[in-house]
């Protein structure tokens, strides 16, 4: 994947407002993560990527698009570090480059089905598109 | 008791049911909801990050319409709950967001998180109070045991949702118990139902749901409850074989008030 443009560490920091220097590394967020299996990068190694400045590595991860946003990674860190955030920041910070939205609306008819809530359809578009 | 109401789109086309049965058990209990005129929708997701302003400004216009009519604001769906309780507290406590959400939006009088934003559970145990609701209730729900669904919105972050305690919640337990029905305690009650990656990954959400309804199974619940049209979706389309049946909470509320009507 070809990016647009160069994030940096700041940008992530900023966009998500999280204070990656006070993780402990302790992996308590990736333990109480319910989609860690999905993941190749888990909450614990963000923060610590974040840090070191890996942000072009997390931005070609796929547990960008695996997050459920349950915030158990954010309840359960016992430094306030909120991994979620920066997933989160990492995912806007592909997505809103030129030509780098995950998922279309031209994608969702065939995923609809009789019962899908319109929440399940503009919470993916919110999540995986600019 | 009049109070803003927030159905938000889902409870007007997929999850009449929670928006219908939450409106008539209100109003046995002697609750005004008023919808604003022209609410939107508020995205299904909060926008976590700092820089987005553009995504929060639906929910800023709808708290901004309550605060104009001096009204707290209530709210059914999980995720419309926790978007506009989320923004809320940005309004109020986060500067930056404040002043560019208000130089958007041009308002006759900024708004700075002044509204109270209020989940109908929360209504129910701190404003009604369950003993009252428990006189209320004209067919009690004898013989049914109902394993409450959390999940993750209404309970986290606990200190921005301030709803129960985000690890051992009893809100639900204490309306079953109101209600004259069973509560069954299982150990997935707060873990998530797979959420929107059932468009994204099926097999995942799969997982979830069946994880999740498999422990409540387990712990011998005859339904589930939820106050999310999509926990509702994933329990009921992806839990596979260990599958409960699945209802929201004001469906059973209304029953037991006795003001159920056939949809
Ligand atoms: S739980 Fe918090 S401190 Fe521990 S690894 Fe995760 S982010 Fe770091
Ligand atoms: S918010 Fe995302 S990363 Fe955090 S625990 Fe939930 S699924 Fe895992």
């Amino acid at each position: 994947m070809s990016l647009t443009n160069k994030v940096t560490a700041e940008d992530i920091l900023r966009i998500s407002g999280v204070d990656a220097s006070r993780c402990m590394q302790c992996g308590k967020c990736s333990g109480a993560c319910p989609n860690y299996d999905e993941m190749d990068y888990h909450p614990h190694q963000f923060a610590a990527m974040v840090r070191k400045g890996k942000i072009t590595e997390l931005m070609e991860s796929k547990a960008l698009y695996q997050c459920l946003s349950c915030f158990a990674c954010s309840q359960r860190c016992p430094r306030g570090v909120e991994p979620a955030k920066l997933i989160e920041a990492v995912r806007l910070s592909v997505i809103r480059q030129k030509g780098k939205n995950y998922m279309t609306a031209d994608a969702l008819p065939e995923k609809l089905d009789e019962k899908i809530p319109q929440q399940a359809l503009v919470s993916a578009m919110r999540k995986y598109s600019k | 008791m009049t109070y803003g109401y927030y159905p938000g789109c889902t409870l007007k086309t997929k999850a009449k049911e929670l928006d219908v049965y939450g409106r008539l058990a209100a109003q046995k209990l002697g609750i005004l909801l008023e919808e604003p005129e022209n609410w939107q929708c508020c995205g299904g997701v909060y926008p976590q990050g700092e820089d987005e302003i553009a995504t929060k400004l639906s929910s800023v216009r709808t708290l901004a319409a309550a605060k104009e009519k001096g009204q707290d604001l209530v709210t059914l769906c999980s995720a419309c709950h926790h978007v506009l309780k989320r923004v809320n507290l940005d309004m109020k406590n986060n500067e930056t967001i404040r002043q560019r959400a208000n130089n958007y939006l041009k308002l006759d009088t900024p708004y700075g998180g002044e509204t109270e934003v209020i989940h109908y559970l929360e209504l129910l145990r701190d404003k009604v109070g369950f003993d009252n609701l428990k006189n209320a209730v004209v067919k009690p729900l004898k013989d049914l045991r109902i394993a409450p669904y959390y999940g993750c919105l209404l309970l986290r972050p606990g200190k921005e949702m301030g709803f129960d305690d985000p690890e051992d919640p009893t809100v639900m337990e204490d309306f079953i118990r109101a209600l004259g029905a069973t509560p069954v305690k299982y150990s997935q009650r707060n873990e998530c139902c797979g959420g929107y990656v059932t468009l994204e990954n099926k097999d995942a959400a799969k997982r979830r749901a069946s994880t999740v309804a498999s422990s409540a199974a387990d712990a011998g619940a005859d339904l589930l409850i939820t106050a999310c049209p999509l926990c509702l979706y994933n329990l009921e389309a992806n839990a596979g074989p260990s599958a409960l049946p699945v209802k929201y909470f004001t469906e059973l509320l209304a029953e037991a008030l006795g003001v159920k009507e056939e949809l």
